[in-house]
């Protein structure tokens, strides 16, 4: 029996990227060796004296060789067990879900809205491209793509918030609050995180269509006599989806992993915030976890870019 | 005592109350104490009756995902009032510095201070239902006093050799007599807890105003009101809810939108211009707060006290309180201690005076070779920037100063405490004993300044065991004097704790010894 040379390919990106979580446990791992000060330290801040340090290492397990440490904690891992936070005694997997949960909520809705808007910017643009709609969204996108997020964040904050008072310039969620709160929580955070990477999806898209645009069968579409939007929408965009697909989930990726600024700005329980206490508190066990989970996310995100581009490309799909 | 007594016989002129009437009523210092706390609060009550209801949302900047709800662990500020929220202290310090029995009903010591009893108040229930009874306050006592509880209050634990209970009293013998055992049981740390706390610290069942409902750390706080509260007088609002916002202009737009109805930490630089809001209140109080450039008193070339003069002259005080702080502090005088505290007296002044720096620093004979202070932004609000004020005039001393600047991470381990020249800051302490005893006692683990005196030391242990008001305050304004003159501290300002707030709050006094009236806003003020 063979095997399909797609599930084949799938299977090798994911062992690869399995491969690759080892190597970046590992890199995390020696990179919070390398911080200066320990977790015992970080507990104890200003209260540190030599006793207190000894008990706490000892405690928490600190004199133990930093090999031994990484292998208890690996062997942990494949049964499933994060672990405790060193510094407070939290289940890791309990209180980095609830992080994760809200990061790929904001994340996800953020993206809901920035994806077909980008496209479908991107497809209006190369429909009137050099004529005043296309100008007029490539100088928006590019303007709100190079200001800085935090900027934009306090912008937004300052005049729909403090000004007008229409939304909430805090967009802390919790259990207690139904989805229509969260939605209506997170509305200032996801305006701000959709201006950030609109610009970028919506010129790969309109660069790639115009792409292909060029091609012979766009020519036989319009001299068929259909309209313009049509040619474009339904004969163009799928041959420069490829393209459009590695910057969408790029920027995906940046939405889950790359969002800690709006997330102080908003005051939002992500998994920024969370990783960068962490990091601060030198709190080992978690900082391996946000980070194995980030490169899990950006490693799957660019496996499903990889696989998506494939099977848009007929030639790919089928080889000889 | 005999101070606070006579203090508080002031306060009671100016309630206009009989004084016999009180006398009789008086049976104790500590009694008399009590009534002080209550005859100020009443005062402040006629004004307006609390109305009841609503609840309290309060947007706190200094909490982390890593904070845990073990009081014994808390070191910043959102830690700090949560604590307040759901529990209590045996005593509190007022905001005029006396001691106000909260669990303990009245408090006694023998004459030389080397033993105290406190009769703890009966009747007060835990938020579990349970009798909160003298073994659970010695016990408490027990647990910060244990190491491995790693409790900020160790340092205070440590000077006490005994703690038992005794019929319906915690009792506390110490080897050598200390006349503010009160005030140290008073550190925030000691929130009483049932069994001390030993079972499960982080539970947050306490006797407080306010019952914990949920806690995520580094996020948001919700608590209701304590049904059963012990303490009639206080917790107006049906709940408290307390959101993490580290970000300062999150946390003043977040007032500014009404979602929050108190933050911390203004920035000076902001201070006035949230003033000047409709609807918005800054609560700014002097406290006993400082920064610090700490250089190292056995270390070349600051072991050498012309050099340490000439630095301390080459520092303009007036111009940091007035850039740095935006006149939102007080200058300081190269001692840890300032008019907030009780038995202060003070030293002359020392201005900046580049005649003065030039002169000591050529009679230290310094080779010339730069003179680097070490600074990251984690030392204090402004810090980089006082540093490179500091740089300007004593180069204007033609004093070579160079300034290290280094990352805040890491800074409280490897530069506070280590480096020989560099900026930190204290929270202060409610007295003196504990404030010398903390940072400048040779033993101390943290004599941050590496100051080395047998005189000093033996002034402040002498001071610590006085009973005598007046010559308690004669010994520190020599301990003061020393430090003063020969210390390794420069002390450039003491900071303000700067709060603001909505309008729709009555019944809010600001208070020295922290933010948020102490700490005890939620459950003293209301909404009007």
């Amino acid at each position: 029996m063979t095997i399909h040379p797609i599930i084949k390919l799938v299977a090798q990106r994911i062992a690869l990227g399995l491969l690759l979580l080892l190597a970046v446990s590992v890199l995390i791992f020696a990179a919070t060796q390398i911080l200066p000060g320990d977790v015992a330290q970080s507990i104890l801040g200003q209260a540190a004296t030599p006793e207190t340090l000894a008990n706490l290492r000892e405690e928490l397990g600190l004199n133990k060789p930093a090999v031994t440490r990484y292998f208890d904690w690996l062997f942990g891992l494949l049964q499933g067990d994060l672990g405790t936070a060193l510094s407070n005694g939290q289940d890791i997997a309990t209180s980095m879900g609830k992080r994760l949960g809200n990061t790929l909520f904001l994340a996800a809705c953020a993206a809901a809205v920035a994806v077909p808007l980008a496209i479908l910017l991107g497809l209006i643009a190369v429909r009137y491209r050099n004529r005043w709609p296309d100008k007029a969204i490539s100088t928006v996108t590019l303007a709100t793509i190079s200001v800085p997020e935090f900027l934009v964040g306090y912008i937004v904050v300052y005049f729909l918030s403090v000004q007008f008072r229409l939304l909430p310039s805090l967009a802390t969620v919790n259990d207690d609050m139904s989805l229509g709160e969260r939605l209506f929580a997170i509305s200032l955070p996801v305006l701000v995180l959709v201006l950030a990477v609109l610009g970028h999806m919506m010129r790969m898209t309109r660069a790639a269509i115009l792409n292909v645009l060029e091609s012979a069968y766009v020519e036989t579409a319009e001299l068929k006599g259909l309209s313009p939007f049509r040619v474009i929408a339904r004969h163009a965009l799928p041959n420069a989806i490829a393209p459009v697909v590695n910057v969408v989930m790029l920027n995906m990726a940046y939405l889950v992993v790359g969002v800690v600024v709006v997330e102080v700005v908003f005051v939002y329980p992500g998994m920024g915030q969370y990783l960068v206490d962490h990091v601060a508190k030198r709190d080992v066990p978690v900082v391996q976890a946000c980070g194995l989970v980030f490169a899990a996310i950006y490693i799957g995100l660019n496996i499903a870019a990889d696989v998506i581009s494939i099977l848009a490309n007929p030639r790919l799909r089928h080889p000889k | 005592m005999n101070d606070d007594l006579s203090r508080l016989l002031a306060d009671i002129d100016t309630a206009r109350m009989n004084r016999r009437r009180f006398m009789g009523t008086a049976a104790s210092a500590g009694v008399a104490a009590a009534m002080g706390g209550t005859i100020l609060s009443a005062s402040a009550a006629f004004a307006e009756e609390p109305k009841k209801g609503g609840t309290f949302r309060m947007g706190w900047g200094g909490g982390e995902s890593t904070d845990t709800l073990d009081p014994a662990l808390a070191d910043s500020p959102v830690p700090f009032v949560v604590n307040r929220q759901w529990g209590d202290t045996i005593v509190n310090v007022t905001p005029d510095g006396q001691i106000e029995p909260r669990l303990a009903e009245s408090l006694s010591s023998n004459a030389d201070g080397t033993e105290w009893r406190f009769a703890i108040r009966q009747g007060v229930k835990f938020h579990d239902g349970s009798d909160m009874t003298v073994d659970d306050v010695v016990a408490t006592f027990k647990r910060h006093s244990d190491e491995n509880a790693k409790s900020g209050a160790f340092g205070i634990m440590q000077g006490i050799a005994e703690i038992t209970a005794e019929g319906n009293e915690a009792v506390f013998r110490m080897a050598t007599g200390n006349a503010d055992l009160p005030y140290l049981l008073s550190d925030y740390h000691l929130v009483v807890q049932p069994k001390g706390g030993v079972d499960n610290p982080s539970a947050a069942i306490g006797t407080g105003t306010y019952k914990l409902v949920s806690a995520e750390p580094g996020v948001r706080y919700v608590f209701e009101k304590n049904p059963a509260d012990w303490d009639t007088t206080r917790g107006h609002y049906d709940g408290v809810e307390l959101t993490v916002i580290n970000d300062g202009t999150a946390r003043t737009s977040a007032l500014q939108s009404g979602q929050v109805d108190i933050i911390n930490r203004i920035d000076p630089k902001v201070a006035k211009l949230l003033g000047q809001v409709p609807g918005i209140l800054v609560e700014n109080v002097s406290g006993r707060g400082h920064y610090v450039f700490n250089m190292s008193a056995n270390t070349a070339p600051f072991d050498n006290k012309d050099l340490r003069l000439a630095l301390k002259y080459a520092i303009n005080r007036q111009e940091m309180v007035d850039k740095i702080l935006d006149g939102y502090g007080g200058v300081g005088n190269d001692i840890p201690i300032n008019a907030a505290y009780p038995l202060f007296t003070a030293q002359p002044q020392r201005e900046y005076d580049a005649a003065k720096a030039a002169e000591h620093y050529k009679a230290s004979g310094h080779d010339g070779s730069p003179i680097v202070l070490t600074v990251a932004d984690t030392a204090f609000p402004g810090a980089v920037d006082a540093a490179a004020l500091f740089q300007q005039t004593a180069q204007a001393a033609g004093i070579p100063l160079e300034i290290a600047r280094v990352p805040d991470d890491g800074y409280w381990s490897d530069v506070w405490n280590v480096n020989p020249f560099h900026a930190s800051y204290w929270g202060g302490r409610p007295v003196q004993d504990q404030m010398w005893s903390t940072a400048y006692l040779s033993t101390a683990d943290w004599n941050d300044t590496k100051y080395f005196n047998p005189d000093l030391d033996a002034l402040i242990l002498s001071a610590r065991a006085e009973t005598d008001t007046a010559k308690r305050t004669e010994l520190y304004a020599q301990i003061a004097a020393i430090v003063h003159d020969d210390g390794g501290l420069i002390c450039p300002m003491f900071n303000d704790f700067i709060d603001a707030r909505s309008d729709k709050i009555a019944g809010f006094s600001v208070d020295p010894n922290y933010e948020a009236m102490g700490g005890w806003a939620s459950a003293k003020t209301w909404f009007a």
